[in-house]
């Protein structure tokens, strides 16, 4: 059969999964809407927890910035992971003992105020949104490639799967959808991994391959023979950082603290029966992310060794069908600077601006022809690091239904992101605008009807976002653990673990550490792009780690305000005292 | 370090109340263990994985640079058992204040 026919077989068949799951998973009452009842067992809310978390750009995009960055690639590693610690630690089973239905739910409570109860309303809709546009983009882009349909077409089948359960089951459908597609993006990650690991290295896991030697009977280490690949064709070294120090440094404790402080993680915690099973949930959270995440720098190593291998100095005519398909959708491009008919890949922008702007004409060889200006160096190729997971079965030559696979996983990654951050914005609107704000005497069949009504309005805002994606967004989704970590986390962690913070000091905290954030990266990416260079950044922080200065801000004012202004009230106190430890039980 | 907890108050039997200074006992405990594994968080990541990666490359780990693979592989199973460990400590220390209901 061929690849897009199985595409479709693939697609439709987990597709009526996820159908027969929405039907058999409604939810009757808010607190099956808002946290699935609360009983979901830790380690199905642990997978419910990684689909959730893990969306289109760790599934599509992240191996690939990895196989083109090298060393440097190791900040999401680490950020997107150790924030899973600071979550166990810190926030899940205390947010758990609390026992309400929101982030805003919290906020609102432990600081007695409305206007903080607004803040964190607006911060989770704008955090949300940034994040769902991004989701609706890798669904487009999966369905444009794969099935060789419209990208509008592909949101909108998107926008219908997901409007079916995230509309009709809530959290409770959202979470065993999630568990299912948490299976199949695995699945659909770890084949080709080690079908490829094996090719490679002879060591069918993958994790283990990338540190063994090449099977070609060589005796060279796989890393090594990337290194002198690269050193070859006069690129950076693979396993070489360029970053500084200080950079990393504040990068990756920025994604730490930003990933805890993700509505839309936090709140899978509310579904489970306990505090307790809160700190397991999180623990079996981090095992099924980790297995995809220790994969995904493996998956980079080989995709950069069989890409350079396959490409390189290879004739265009006589190129697999791969590459004019990713040159079609205007992923790949290659100009012919010497007119030899062979491509060379070299080190350095093959044309300036980097990415191609393609003309309806064609060369010499059939290559689709740009109208950039050429570069000096030698480079030929324009490669766009999001097509290194799709592309990396099709380069090594592995069966069509591996590749067919590969589809269904991506569409898993991103709609499961996408159903749990429309329930995030869903429960912010009629749970903490509308219950707790604005109409406080709806009844709970209203207040459940407003809520799917929320959902379904979500929805298609964020198909919009999907079909005519606003240009600064891909922007603004790298920064939003920065805004992430720079106000929430040190709200809801000083909410925990002091009694004496008080309202005004929260709030001028969560003020000064966005305020701060929001301003440099708006400076450096969009007031002064020319000057975002290390030498002009403070401290040599660039505006991706910036979140952490801007957390360390809220932490110092947080608490020199809270000491010049009233405690808490006492049932304040007595809340923060009663979340500390687990229900006693008899 | 759990064993170092032991000695500060003789936690109370489960008789339904907790008093004042058992709670605020059981939160010590709790901040002592964290604090602990934070450390070890930290080590793997912001220093094995970023301070001292360079020196750590010097070192041949199997065919990886020892720096570059705490930082891509490392850390993160070290991750992974710091949050098992902290359910497991957890879990004696609710146990030892009585906060552990039978069928656990």
């Amino acid at each position: 059969m061929s690849a897009t026919l199985l595409t479709y077989l693939f697609v439709a068949l987990t597709f009526g999964v996820y159908i027969a799951i929405a039907l058999w998973s409604r939810s009757d009452s808010t607190n099956e809407f808002y946290v699935a009842g609360g009983g979901v067992h830790p380690i199905a809310n642990g997978a419910a927890t990684a689909a959730d978390w893990m969306s289109a750009a760790s599934f599509l995009s992240m191996a690939g910035i990895i196989a083109f960055e090298g060393a440097d690639g190791a900040r999401y590693l680490m950020g997107w992971t150790g924030g899973y610690v600071l979550l166990a630690f810190l926030l899940a089973p205390y947010l758990r003992r609390f026992g309400k239905f929101t982030v805003p739910d919290f906020v609102g409570d432990r600081y007695y105020s409305q206007t903080a109860r607004l803040v964190a309303v607006i911060c989770v809709i704008f955090i949300s949104f940034t994040y769902i546009a991004g989701q609706m983009r890798g669904v487009g882009i999966v369905f444009s490639r794969f099935l060789e349909v419209q990208i509008e077409v592909g949101v909108i089948i998107g926008m219908a799967i997901v409007f079916f359960y995230a509309v009709l089951g809530g959290m409770k459908g959202i979470t065993y959808t999630q568990v299912a597609q948490y299976c199949v993006l695995i699945f659909a990650y770890l084949v080709p991994a080690i079908y490829v690991s094996i090719l490679l290295t002879g060591v069918p896991l993958p994790m283990l391959g990338f540190g063994s030697t090449m099977a070609d009977g060589s005796g060279v280490y796989l890393l090594d023979k990337l290194d002198g690949l690269t050193a070859e064709l006069g690129m950076a070294a693979f396993t070489e950082g360029r970053k500084s120090t200080v950079d990393m440094f504040f990068i990756v404790a920025a994604l730490m603290a930003g990933t805890a402080g993700l509505p839309h993680v936090i709140v899978r915690f509310f579904t489970v029966p306990d505090m307790r099973a809160a700190r397991v949930s999180a623990g079996y959270a981090l095992v099924f992310i980790a297995l995809l995440y220790t994969t995904a720098p493996a998956v980079a190593a080989f995709s950069r060794i069989n890409l350079i291998q396959s490409v390189n100095d290879a004739s265009y005519s006589t190129l697999p069908e791969w590459f004019s398909k990713w040159e079609d959708s205007g992923l790949l491009s290659w100009v012919d600077k010497n007119q030899d008919g062979r491509l060379q890949y070299r080190g350095g922008a093959a044309m300036d601006p980097v990415k191609p702007i393609f003309t309806e004409g064609r060369g010499g060889s059939g290559e689709r022809l740009v109208s950039n200006e050429l570069t000096a160096s030698e480079n030929e190729l324009y490669i766009d690091r999001d097509i290194i997971v799709l592309a990396s079965p099709e380069i090594a030559q592995l069966p069509n239904w591996v590749i067919a696979l590969m589809a269904a996983g991506g569409l898993a990654a991103a709609l499961s992101t996408a159903a749990g951050l429309l329930l995030v914005i869903s429960s912010a609107v009629s749970h903490d605008l509308i219950k707790n704000t604005l109409a406080k005497n709806v009844s709970e069949r209203q207040e459940l009807r407003y809520a799917r009504i929320s959902a379904a309005v979500a929805i298609f805002i964020a198909g919009l976002f999907g079909i005519y994606p606003p240009g600064f967004v891909a922007e603004v989704v790298a920064f939003a653990f920065g805004l992430a970590a720079a106000s929430f986390f040190p709200a809801i962690v000083l909410g925990i673990f002091s009694t004496r913070v008080s309202k005004e000091g929260a709030i001028a905290g969560m003020l000064t550490g966005i305020g701060f954030t929001a301003s440099y990266i708006v400076y450096f990416k969009f007031i002064d792009p020319a000057n975002n260079i290390a030498d002009a950044w403070w401290f040599g922080i660039s505006p991706e780690g910036i979140g952490t200065l801007g957390m360390l801000l809220n932490f110092a004012v947080t608490l020199s305000v809270s000491r010049f202004t009233q405690a808490p009230p006492d049932d304040v106190q007595s809340m923060v005292l009663m979340i500390r430890e687990p229900s006693r039980g008899d | 370090m759990d064993e170092s907890t032991n000695t500060e108050v003789s936690p109370v039997p489960s008789d339904g109340q907790s008093s004042e200074a058992n709670r605020s006992a059981y939160w010590r405990a709790n901040l002592k263990i964290m604090m602990g594994l934070l450390v070890i968080w930290f080590s793997v990541s912001f220093g094995c994985g970023i301070l001292f990666v360079d020196a750590l490359n010097e070192i041949q780990f199997f065919g990886w640079q020892l720096g570059f693979w705490f930082s891509q592989q490392g850390a993160i199973y070290v991750f992974v058992i710091l949050i098992f460990a902290y359910v497991a400590l957890m879990n004696r220390l609710d146990r030892r204040f009585g906060l552990l209901k039978e069928d656990d």
